[in-house]
């Protein structure tokens, strides 16, 4: 299998007086097709890591390669689904609006941007809702539209940050499966991020854990489950529970890296809805009417 | 499979009917005061309101059907001033709205410009006037000018203000996704910077009210405030107030107008 993405030596600092090294020098390599979750507890580093991949932030030190090339500015053939899916959405364009809008960017011709639209919706399972406005839509709903919107793309690497955090469970479960199968479907290749050890072996090909911050990799962990996974039988499967509780164990006898205090430095954890406003805050909103907005939108988070 | 809120229509509706009843009310009850007062004054300078609105009927909207009722001195008094109102009020838009977004989202220029933007914003226009006079001549770019430029403020500081306040997540999402920059700006920092345009565009429109009368003081041979000037003169008080009645009315219509427009748009444009 080719490679897809290679990270190299990774390493993130937050300027600023607490000067806060979110990630320490991390390097690991993704084949194409497959899906990789990367597991670590809050606060460390995940979501920068993610955003380091996406060019979204530019890390301190080290290389990402996509496809063998260096990667300078956000690439193209990248999509990234957000746990955030009622910030990341856009209210004043239809499902549909939503889904072709990268495409309109992309210059593909109008004809073309409603029929991947469309198709693309129907094989989330949104057939119909096309001319809803996400805010008329539930929220497991609402991520199925970021979902499609990414796929429509037909990006060669998937980031997903968090994607099913703010979900409830029983959706969560159906979001999950829904990954599985379009991923089979359209053979992407998937990083995403997750706090949750459980889903992070039930959807995964492999799982890197990476340790508190600075964040360096623990383990590497290959799921050999096969393509077929079902919520109920492959949780209770004897591989399964080795994995979880082998991946909990990396975790929990991780050597500390730093003290206690790590949480507060800077604010750049993984806590719903506080990653992104912080940083981009930071960089060139000196904080006016900004600051308000942000503040009450983080509110309705959930 | 989903829920749709919408408030209930009928309710709304019977609410601003009701309303719009004890509002009539209201000024129904201060104009019949206001005729007693001037009735029991009997000053030249205070002619009663049923005095002015037969003024303003003979004056302007006596006219044919041909001209829609207008008359020709509303041809050379009214229809020049709301003419050059909307225009420059539209301009002061245009400029506004074009150079708030952008240097709402460009990080440090609003940071560098933004003392010399408060310090233009707080010189009252109208003492700009004599310096506009000996930079354009009297006339119609001089009335332009002076509307265009006590508009501008409101409109380009909101419209920065708004464009300031883009959600970062959906600033990441367009970065994330390679949103151009045109589609950027048009898809993403309009829509969300709306509600805080339309502040603007409020406040600037009663400025340009203001703007206009004060520059048609000055600086013209038509127009309402060249009119109202000229009553003065005359010691035609029943004309000075008619004109103040007709700015009045002219301010209502024109705000409603732009909160009808800015509901419109706002519900085509969901956040």
């Amino acid at each position: 299998m080719p490679s897809m993405l290679e990270v190299s030596e990774l390493t993130h600092t937050y300027p600023g007086q607490q000067a806060h090294t979110a990630i320490g020098g991390v390097s690991f390599e993704v084949t194409a097709g497959q899906l990789t979750c990367i597991v670590g507890p809050s606060g460390c580093g995940k979501s920068t890591l993610l955003r380091c991949i996406a060019s979204l932030v530019t890390p301190t030190a080290g290389q990402v390669r996509l496809r063998g090339q260096p990667v300078r500015g956000v690439p193209e053939d990248l999509a990234v689904v957000f746990q955030d899916y009622g910030r990341s959405l856009f209210p004043w364009m239809s499902v549909r609006g939503n889904v072709e809008f990268p495409l309109r960017s992309r210059s593909v011709p109008r004809a073309r941007r409603r029929e991947l639209a469309l198709s693309t919706l129907e094989r989330v399972g949104l057939s119909g809702a096309e001319d809803k406005y996400p805010w008329q839509l539930s929220g497991g709903m609402q991520q199925r539209v970021a979902i499609a919107r990414a796929l429509a793309c037909e990006p060669a690497l998937l980031l997903m940050d968090e994607p099913f955090a703010s979900v409830d469970a029983q959706t969560r479960f159906e979001l999950e499966d829904l990954l599985l199968r379009v991923r089979a479907e359209q053979d992407t290749t998937i990083l995403l991020v997750t706090h949750d050890i459980d889903e992070s072996v039930y959807l995964g090909d492999r799982v890197l854990v990476l340790s508190k911050s600075p964040a360096t990799v623990l383990a590497d962990v290959a799921v050999e489950l096969g393509q077929q996974r079902d919520q109920i039988s492959t949780r209770e499967s004897e591989l399964f529970v080795r994995l979880r509780g082998e991946i909990a164990r990396t975790l929990r006898n991780a050597p500390q890296n730093r003290g206690e205090g790590d949480h507060d430095e800077a604010g750049e954890d993984e806590e719903p809805g506080e990653v992104d406003s912080s940083g981009e805050d930071r960089a060139d909103e000196p904080a006016l009417a900004g600051s308000d907005s942000t503040g009450s939108e983080r509110g309705s988070t959930e | 499979m989903s829920e749709v809120i919408t408030p209930s229509r009928t309710r709304r509706w019977r609410g601003g009917l009701t309303a719009s009843a004890s509002q009539l009310g209201v000024l129904a009850a201060c104009v019949l005061l206001w005729q007693l007062a001037t009735v029991g004054v009997q000053s030249p300078f205070f002619p009663t309101p049923v005095r002015i609105i037969t003024e303003m009927w003979q004056l302007w909207f006596s006219g044919g059907l041909g001209t829609l009722f207008l008359t020709e001195a509303a041809f050379e008094d009214v229809l020049p001033s709301v003419g050059r109102l909307l225009l420059g009020w539209l301009l002061a838009a245009l400029v506004g709205i074009v150079l708030g977004m952008l240097l709402g989202r460009s990080g440090n220029a609003l940071a560098y410009v933004g003392p010399l933007l408060s310090f233009a914003r707080s010189i009252p226009p109208p003492a700009l006037l004599p310096v506009f006079m000996v930079l354009f001549s009297i006339g119609f770019t001089l009335q332009l000018v002076t509307i265009t430029f006590g508009c501008l403020w409101p409109v380009l500081l909101n419209s920065a203000d708004g464009a300031r306040s883009v959600d970062p997540v959906k600033a990441e999402t367009a970065r994330a996704f390679g949103i151009s920059r045109a589609h950027w700006f048009v898809s993403v920092v309009l829509p969300a910077a709306l509600p805080k345009i339309f502040a603007g565009l409020r406040i600037s429109l009663s400025l340009a009210l203001i703007m206009m009368v004060i520059s048609e003081l000055v600086g013209a041979s038509n127009g309402l405030g060249h009119a109202m000037m000229l009553a003065r003169d005359q010691f035609d008080y029943e004309r000075l107030w008619a004109g103040i009645v007709l700015l009045g009315i002219l301010g209502y219509l024109l705000n409603t107008a732009l909160s009808a427009v800015e509901r419109g748009v706002l519900r085509a444009v969901p956040r």
